[in-house]
């Protein structure tokens, strides 16, 4: 029975607390309860555009991580209709870019890929749009593969947010948006990012990458090999940590690299 | 405050794209570097709005309306080849450019288009031919005959709202002396809903808005009218602008608000002088500026013009594109009655709506709950367009059937009837004893007829490529499930589709509709899913009868390769 004096929702059945101000995303994931997602990110505004984290609070869809949480919500989220309309924006996801895992070099750090493992997708059941769009490998330091893009805005946000700068924007309007870049060229080299900074090292997929450091850490060995997506302190472990989880035990420290923030 | 700002960056945008016709990557930065915004925001708000264009068009640039009932694609083409251009391409020596456009809202007018930004309406096949030699012989388009950009009102039945043009001022020396809470409550008690649709309550809205702790608040009338078949408003704002702004006005005495916006979509630019010098009308009688009537009330509107964007009719994707952003809408809560134009408490209320409360607080709310139903107060504007002898203007008491109104507009045969837009609901014979009303029917005002001459397959194409056009893309199943409904239904209606189509179509649309994050991506499916609910056998007539047809057509596929080696003989094709 819930206390009426304690300020609670119901997850699938499971009464967990919440704080005035969290949102339902925020209070799942204190709980310990994951709710897929791919541009939220805790310490970042919430965005709610990707829509993999759609749950059903009293009958009605909405967005975990951008709904504020309130007493008495009954909240629907690890269902099979919810994880099937999940793998599904999953698989739009895939469709309207050009993701070919093998040759990418975030195979195994991507979010979007482990969220399709998560959900069990075995194809991208829709056609390809196979869409055209540019490569910008102009900066020293790093590339920018919009074919990879989803357009979630966490690099966007974290160049605001955290960075204090206004490197990226999405410009563009539906299957035409793209990332674009802050600068007076439009091209990477010319903005004030720098590699130290969180946009550099935020993308959930492999929009944006380091250059000079492919392929350190092997294939098996990489983040979600080890570590499932629905681990709820994954933002963290991936976020805050300065070496890759693999070399925990190590000494050596690694300089930067796609991991380090 | 400037009613009309010749900085606000989609001005500029727009007085940049008539004289240049363009935006080049030069006058973005230059653009942004003068407004001090930054460059990225310049180029996404370019690349944002479908009248800004990255590439040159002509300096006759036509944007032919694709509607179904104010679009005619035969006359585009008969311009296209009479010109010998192909649409989208900018004539090699910049002399003409031939797209389309969604509705441009003259669907009473019968065949329109935009020509540098101006509507024509009435085209016919001898005016095309027309219109190609004065574009040949490069004659400015402020020398074409006159007749071609007549708009008229096309008002076949009066109401409530359109009987009388309220007196410059008569509101508000109505309200002179009561106070807030006592309008409030008339505005209440009249029961009036938005008319935008959505049918939330006003008294309630304009309650919570002048309720938000604030030190300033905003009143903005939406007048973008996007919705295909919809006109209703240009009728307001073309004949019943003093009340409309008497409407904002009286909202901004009750919330403390002082100033207000009128976002006007691009396709009703032509109106812009007008209202301007309506505003500077009001202003010298002392109904607008600093003490509205001596009442030490200060309140001011200003105009904001569109540039192409069907979302901007959502009210937060409103607020965006005033505050020169793409249309966007924004995550609710907060909605913006608590958090709005410029983080403020805001009330945005639809052009109809704001009239209708001129009235009220001049009539009382008597006038006005005393017509239409008990769920539904007042009158309703109808654009009444399509397959009919008498389009137009209909105002009707809330509660009318379908049946009337068809018979009013003169309508035979009819087939079918999309009411409220490719957003609404399309409906067969056997609802037309359905009421127009909140709790039946609900509309913002769109009435599109069909006969049964029409292929309603191709009408639901049109709906579902419109929505695909106007997707803003921020959320992933409106920007992939717009795109994904479209290619579907092609391919069912190209003849290639299979039972297994229409369940993805489904499968799709439910998607679509339930997850995704705006009124856009909701009702983007309900031309399909309103199809198949009632007219299922047209669809069922254009499918294969086999398991499966691949999504990939590998015929269809080579074209582009026979025509690069301009070649159709049999040998090139499988």
């Amino acid at each position: 029975m819930s206390d009426p004096m304690k300020k609670t929702i119901i997850i699938d059945g499971v009464e967990i607390p919440f704080e005035e101000g969290q949102t339902i995303m925020d209070a799942a994931l204190a709980a310990d309860i994951y709710i897929p997602h791919l541009c939220h990110k805790p310490g970042l505004s919430p965005h709610g555009s990707c829509k993999l984290c759609t749950v059903d609070v009293n009958g009605r869809a909405v967005s975990s991580c951008t709904m504020p949480a309130e007493a008495g919500q009954e909240i629907a989220n690890n269902t099979a209709s919810l994880n099937e309309a999940r793998k599904t924006i999953t698989q739009m996801l895939f469709i309207e870019g050009n993701h070919l895992c093998p040759s990418c070099e975030k195979t195994g750090d991507c979010t979007l890929q482990a969220i399709g493992y998560h959900l069990g997708m075995l194809d991208g059941h829709f056609p390809q749009f196979y869409p055209r769009r540019e490569v910008d490998a102009s900066h020293g330091s790093l590339v920018l593969d919009r074919d990879r893009c989803i357009m979630c805005e966490l690099c966007v946000r974290a160049s605001r947010e955290c960075d204090g700068k206004d490197v990226f924007a999405i410009s563009g309007r539906g299957t035409k948006r793209q990332l674009v870049v802050n600068s007076p060229t439009g091209r990477l080299v010319d903005s004030d990012i720098e590699l130290d900074d969180m946009a550099a090292h935020i993308c959930p997929v492999g929009a944006i990458l380091i250059k000079d450091h492919g392929y350190e850490v092997p294939i098996g060995r990489r983040t979600f090999d080890l570590h499932s997506v629905s681990e709820t302190d994954l933002d963290e472990v991936i976020l805050k940590k300065t070496k890759h989880h693999d070399q925990e035990h190590e000494t050596a420290e690694k300089e930067g690299g796609v991991y380090g923030v | 405050m400037t009613p009309y700002s010749s900085e606000h960056l989609l001005h500029v945008l727009h007085a940049h794209q008539q004289r240049f016709h363009y935006i080049s990557d030069q006058a973005i930065c230059e653009i942004a570097t003068r407004l001090h915004l930054p460059r990225a925001q310049v180029e996404a708000v370019t690349e944002f709005y479908a009248f800004f264009h990255r590439s040159p068009r002509g300096r006759f640039d036509i944007l032919f309306s694709n509607c179904t009932s104010c679009g005619n694609l035969t006359l585009m083409q008969q311009l296209c080849d009479r010109l010998n251009v192909c649409m989208d391409q900018t004539s090699s020596d910049g002399l003409i450019s031939i797209s389309q456009t969604s509705c441009i809202g003259m669907c009473d007018h019968g065949a329109s288009a935009l020509i540098n930004g101006l509507t024509v309406t009435s085209l016919s096949e001898q005016i095309i031919e027309e219109m190609g030699n004065l574009i040949e012989s490069e004659t400015p388009v402020s020398a074409w005959p006159t007749s071609w950009f007549q708009i008229g009102n096309n008002i076949r039945k009066e109401g409530l709202l359109l009987t009388e043009a309220l007196e410059p001022g008569a509101a508000l020396k109505a309200i002179a002396g009561r106070s807030s809470d006592e309008i409030l409550n008339e505005i209440t008690a009249s029961g009036l809903k938005g008319r935008g649709g959505a049918g939330f309550s006003t008294g309630l809205k304009w309650k919570l808005c002048r309720d938000a702790a604030s030190d300033s608040r905003y009143v903005v009338c939406n007048a973008d009218e996007g919705e295909p078949g919809t006109f209703k408003d240009r009728i307001l704002l073309n004949s019943h602008a003093d009340t409309l702004f008497e409407g904002m006005t009286v909202c901004g005495k009750v919330i403390g608000a002082s100033q207000g916006y009128l976002y006007l979509r691009g396709e009703y630019r032509y109106m812009l002088d007008a209202l301007l010098t309506t505003l500077q009308n009001r202003r010298e009688a002392g109904l607008l500026g600093n003490n509205v009537l001596g009442s030490g009330f200060d309140f001011d509107i200003a105009v904001v013009v569109g540039a192409g964007a069907y979302i901007c009719g959502e009210e937060s994707a409103l607020i965006e594109s005033i505050e020169e952003k793409p249309g966007i809408p924004r995550i609710r809560p907060p909605f913006p009655v608590t958090s709005g134009l410029w983080g403020k408490p805001t009330v945005v209320n639809n052009v109809e709506t704001l009239v209708a409360a001129a009235g009220i607080v001049l009539h009382g709310h008597h006038w006005f709950e005393t017509s239409g139903t008990w769920q539904s107060k007042g009158s309703k504007l109808l654009s009444v367009s399509g397959d009919c002898a008498r389009a137009g203007i209909y105002e009707y008491p809330f509660g009318v059937t379908v049946a009337q109104i068809l018979e009013d507009a003169g309508a035979e045969d009819v087939q079918a009837v999309q009411i409220g837009g490719p957003a609404g609901r399309l409906i067969g014979a056997e609802s037309f004893t359905n009421h127009i009303a909140f709790e039946d029917i609900a509309t913002g005002g769109s009435f599109m007829i069909f006969d049964t001459s029409r292929d309603l397959l191709a009408v639901i194409g049109n709906f579902t490529h419109f929505f695909d056009h106007e997707s803003c893309g921020f959320c992933t199943p409106c920007r992939v499930g717009t795109t994904l409904l479209k290619n579907g239904l092609d391919k069912v209606c190209s003849g290639h589709g299979t039972a297994h189509d229409i369940d993805e179509l489904q499968r799709t649309a439910a998607l679509v509709s339930r997850r995704s994050h705006c009124g856009l991506g909701m009702t983007a499916p309900n031309p399909i899913r309103d199809g198949l609910k009632v007219f299922p056998q047209l669809f069922e007539a254009r499918l294969l009868h086999q398991e499966m047809e691949p999504e990939f057509n590998l015929d269809a596929s080579l074209e582009e390769a026979r025509s690069l080696t301009n070649r159709d003989d049999a040998e090139a094709h499988l």
